[in-house]
């Protein structure tokens, strides 16, 4: 019985009299993808936020790598090694794909404490850099200034910029979303690839990704989580129907 | 890069231009003059290193070209009424500039740079006035009236006075702030800044404190403001409390933008642009500071996307 | 009977609640537009310097005080409008740097002009015969009468800001605006006007203060920016938006820098022997409110009275 990599446990945030996250409670074992579905409103966005540090939670534990790293701040995370993608862009618009990646990627290749030599001449992080920018097909527009590119291009973007820092654990966060088929079948067969090796969370409305990816899945309704399980659990379970598949107009059951 | 290069080699090929045609014209105020906006023209690299490429604006940056320059003003006041001539070493003045910046930037770093936006503004904005106060409440050292500096900073025998040596000195400094803070701004300590001034909370969820990387920034254009004031008190040969006021810090943040923030070589274009604004508007009304006013009101109002947004355009950082 | 010491700290208090009080009035208008409008206003301290120019001078024209002081509140709140309306209402969504750019070129603009409608020398207020006498509080203290009614002035005003904010529609407006500008704006208030009388309301309270400081102070050029930055130390002491902070906070400045400068000598003497105190004294009593700032800053980066609104 492998530890997992990923550990919440009865995680609580309220906002006044709102319940965004009540009694989470999730385990992720290595390699997996635990996908996290609700209707929006959730609290889906709030608790990546609390796994990230941007948020933090009033009561429970996150366990990280058998580390619990609940009171830990955003960047001593990232540095343990979870990484996460944005949902609404969150790149620097001004600079070119490629450095979007590099800060990435440079990490962990000595940090920021490199003052003289200019960063794109370092070719280790360089080229782990195109690597990523590769996986998601965008090796070609690496030149070109982030904020050009088109919004599923961003999407993209932020999956490499994930990847680029060598994570453990990915918290991806509706990656899919604005992609056209055929960029959402790459990033699919992407995160199919990376199974075994990256521990992902998936945040997503795409319920055929959704089925064809996890390995698990939770359903988040008001914050609470209203069913766990395996993709033909939820499929069947009557709760999850009610709240939340029964509204979608996906019928790919 | 290689641009970059070009543009540093047309840089000191403009500068070394500079005294032949002062010799020519037999004008050796106009060196003066070229000087103290090279001078200026380094305190605001240093300005731009934390504003344009840090995004912080400081309105109390002013405070150290006032520790640059009260070295040597302090320096020269015992040497010359006490005899203590072994101050006007250069050498030790500029280490004890440097020390002193250093420390002066981590603390106000320490104080002011874990506060969030609007904070940092009023905060460098109180404790530039906190050092100016204390300036101008040092009566053995002049009070408002400041010292004058009899005793020039020497190094080696040669005292740093004449018109051409001031020149050259200055051109160099500048010349060697402004590769510095290109070489930064392009490294991947640069990225990590400029990537915390666009979005912090990016920044952070890759792995970084901006913290620790402002303060970093912050104590090198302090050290950079520092040089310049060093430099302008040798020059001037007199310093007072009115070097450190904040509406010297609101004159560099000025020389910036005019420039063309986040730029390698806005700060000098900027520079010159302001004085020479100061000069031509003074020559025309007494009250030259309406029209100065009425142009960054005009400025900040007619800007696009406002002064920042300017920025929009890849900048050439190699 | 007190004695001697206990008199001197006890007019040294009131000196300081009467500062306290100045700062108050010029800070709650100043924390009020930064915490709704998410302006830095950086020539609210011009505005101090007018109201006292304006009462100055009105009372030299016209011998009357009362009269002084009521034209530099209407006209400073002109002042405040025009500003405004004409140019900084195009900046509530821009950044700081632009505010910071724009304000400062108003500051440039508004001492010139002071300097040349009144002359670079200032101008002096000669409180009315009524005003200008002491009224014993205790026996042996006698206390300018002037300072007393203006520490009543400021409790007034800080009575007046505290029901038109807790108890009218608009303070319920403007404390939502402090914590959730499009809140407001969704209720289908006119943001417009609401953001203009909150600049106006801060230059009318500036104005005030200041035309109640011109006795005290004489009207000066470049005046306001001094008052401005310690304005700056109560608002990060205070909290962003917070007035009920904004007035602990001036409180606690005034007592600071007022006793702080009293005693400062004596202390520093007592400590370290008296040609250090002489040396050091002048220095460190100016520098006091900010030393405090900064050691606050220091432990509790968010400010002593952090929580928006109120």
């Amino acid at each position: 019985m492998v530890d997992p990599i990923l550990s919440v446990e009865g995680l609580n945030k309220r906002f006044g009299g709102l319940a965004a996250t009540d009694n989470v409670s999730l385990s992720v074992p290595p390699g997996t993808l635990h996908a996290i579905i609700g209707p929006n409103g959730a609290g889906k966005s709030t608790l990546i936020a609390q796994l990230m540090g941007a948020l933090r939670p009033d009561s429970g534990r996150i366990v990280f790598q058998g580390e619990d790293v609940t009171a830990l701040a955003t960047p001593a995370r990232v540095r343990l090694g979870i990484a996460r993608s944005y949902q609404v862009t969150s790149l620097c618009p001004d600079f070119s794909v490629l450095e979007n990646v590099l800060l990435a990627s440079q990490l962990r290749d000595g940090g920021w404490l490199s003052f003289w030599r200019p960063a794109i001449t370092y070719p280790r992080s360089r080229s782990r850099a195109m690597e990523e920018l590769s996986k998601v097909g965008l090796a070609d527009r690496s030149d070109r200034l982030a904020g050009e590119l088109s919004h599923g291009e961003q999407r993209q973007l932020e999956v490499a910029m994930a990847l680029a820092s060598d994570p453990v654990l990915m918290l991806l966060d509706e990656p899919l979303a604005g992609l056209g088929r055929d960029e959402a079948d790459g990033m699919v067969s992407l995160l199919h690839s990376l199974k075994g090796h990256v521990t992902m969370l998936l945040i997503e409305h795409d319920m055929e990704a959704v089925f064809a990816l996890a390995d698990c899945v939770s359903v988040l309704s008001f914050g609470r989580i209203i069913a766990s399980g395996t993709v033909n659990d939820i499929r069947k379970d009557p709760n999850v129907r009610d709240a939340y598949l029964g509204t979608e107009g996906d019928a790919h059951a | 890069m290689r641009k970059q290069l070009v543009s540093f080699a047309i840089l000191i090929g403009l500068l070394c231009a500079v005294p032949p045609i002062a010799y020519w014209l037999d004008d050796p105020f106009l060196l003066s003059l070229a000087s103290r906006c090279l001078i200026l023209a380094s305190a605001a690299v240093a300005t731009n290193l934390i504003m344009g490429y840090g995004g912080l604006i400081s309105l109390g940056h002013a405070v150290f070209i006032g520790i640059g320059g009260y070295v040597v003003g302090i320096a020269s006041h015992h040497a010359f009424n006490d005899g203590m001539t072994w101050l006007s070493n250069g050498l030790l003045q500029l280490v004890a500039v440097l020390l002193l910046s250093v420390l002066v930037a981590l603390f106000v770093g320490l104080v002011s740079l874990r506060t969030k936006g609007i904070y940092f503004l009023m905060i460098t904005l109180a404790i530039g006035q906190m050092f100016y106060l204390a300036a101008v409440g040092a009566y053995d050292y002049g009070g408002d009236d400041g010292i004058t500096v009899f005793a020039k900073s020497r190094f080696l025998g040669q005292a740093l006075s004449g018109h051409y040596l001031i020149y050259w000195v200055s051109a160099a400094y500048l010349t060697a702030s402004m590769f510095l803070v290109a070489r930064l701004s392009s490294s991947r300590f640069g990225l990590v800044l400029r990537s915390a001034k666009v979005n912090e909370a990016r920044t952070r969820a890759m792995g970084y404190e901006p913290f620790r990387v402002r303060l970093v920034a912050f104590t090198v254009a302090g050290v950079i403001a520092g040089g310049a004031g060093f430099l302008m008190a040798n020059h001037a040969g007199f310093v007072s409390p009115a070097m450190l006021h904040w509406t010297r810090s609101g004159d560099l943040i000025v020389m910036v933008v005019l420039g063309g923030l986040g730029s390698v070589f806005g700060p000098l274009a900027g520079t010159v642009a302001f004085l020479a604004l100061e000069e031509v508007l003074s020559g025309i009304t007494e009250y030259w500071a309406i029209p100065v006013g009425a142009i960054l009101i005009a400025v900040a109002l007619y800007t696009p996307q406002g002064v920042m947004g300017l920025l929009s355009r890849r900048r050439n950082h190699g | 009977m007190p004695d001697t010491a206990t008199l001197l700290f006890l007019e040294q208090s009131l000196n300081a609640l009467q500062f306290g009080m100045m700062l108050f009035m010029i800070t709650a208008g100043l924390t009020l537009v930064f915490g709704i409008m998410d302006l830095v206003n950086l020539a609210h301290g011009s505005q101090f310097m007018f109201g006292a120019f304006i009462a100055a001078w009105v009372a030299g024209e016209t011998g009357n005080f009362y009269l002084a002081v009521v034209v530099a509140i209407v006209l400073t709140m002109a002042l405040g409008f025009l500003m405004e309306v004409t140019v900084l209402r195009h900046f509530y969504k821009r950044h700081h740097l632009d505010q910071v750019l724009v304000t400062f070129g108003f500051i440039l603009i508004l001492n010139e002009v002071a300097r040349a409608l009144w002359g670079a020398q200032g101008l002096s207020l000669a409180l009315p015969d009524a005003l200008n006498r002491s009224v014993p509080l205790l026996p042996g203290l006698d206390y300018s009468l002037y300072r007393f009614v203006f520490i009543v002035c400021g409790i007034v005003v800080s009575v007046f800001l505290y029901v038109l904010i807790v108890k009218t529609r608009i303070g319920m407006l403007i404390r939502a605006g402090a914590s959730d500008r499009d809140m407001v704006r969704g209720l289908g208030v006119n943001i417009g006007l609401l953001f203009t009388f909150v600049f106006g309301l801060g230059a009318a309270l500036a104005g005030l203060s200041g035309a109640l400081a011109a006795p005290i102070m004489s009207a000066t050029i470049g005046m306001g920016e001094p008052i401005l930055i310690i304005a700056f130390v109560v608002i990060v002491l205070g909290g962003v938006g917070n007035v009920k902070g904004a007035f602990w906070a001036a409180l606690l400045i005034g007592f600071i820098d007022t006793l702080g400068r009293s005693y400062m000598a004596a202390i520093i003497s007592f400590l370290a022997g008296d040609s250090v105190s002489a040396a050091l004294a002048p220095s460190l009593s100016g520098m006091l409110i900010y030393l405090l700032m900064a050691c606050v800053l220091v432990v509790r980066p968010e400010g002593l009275f952090a929580r928006r609104a109120g």
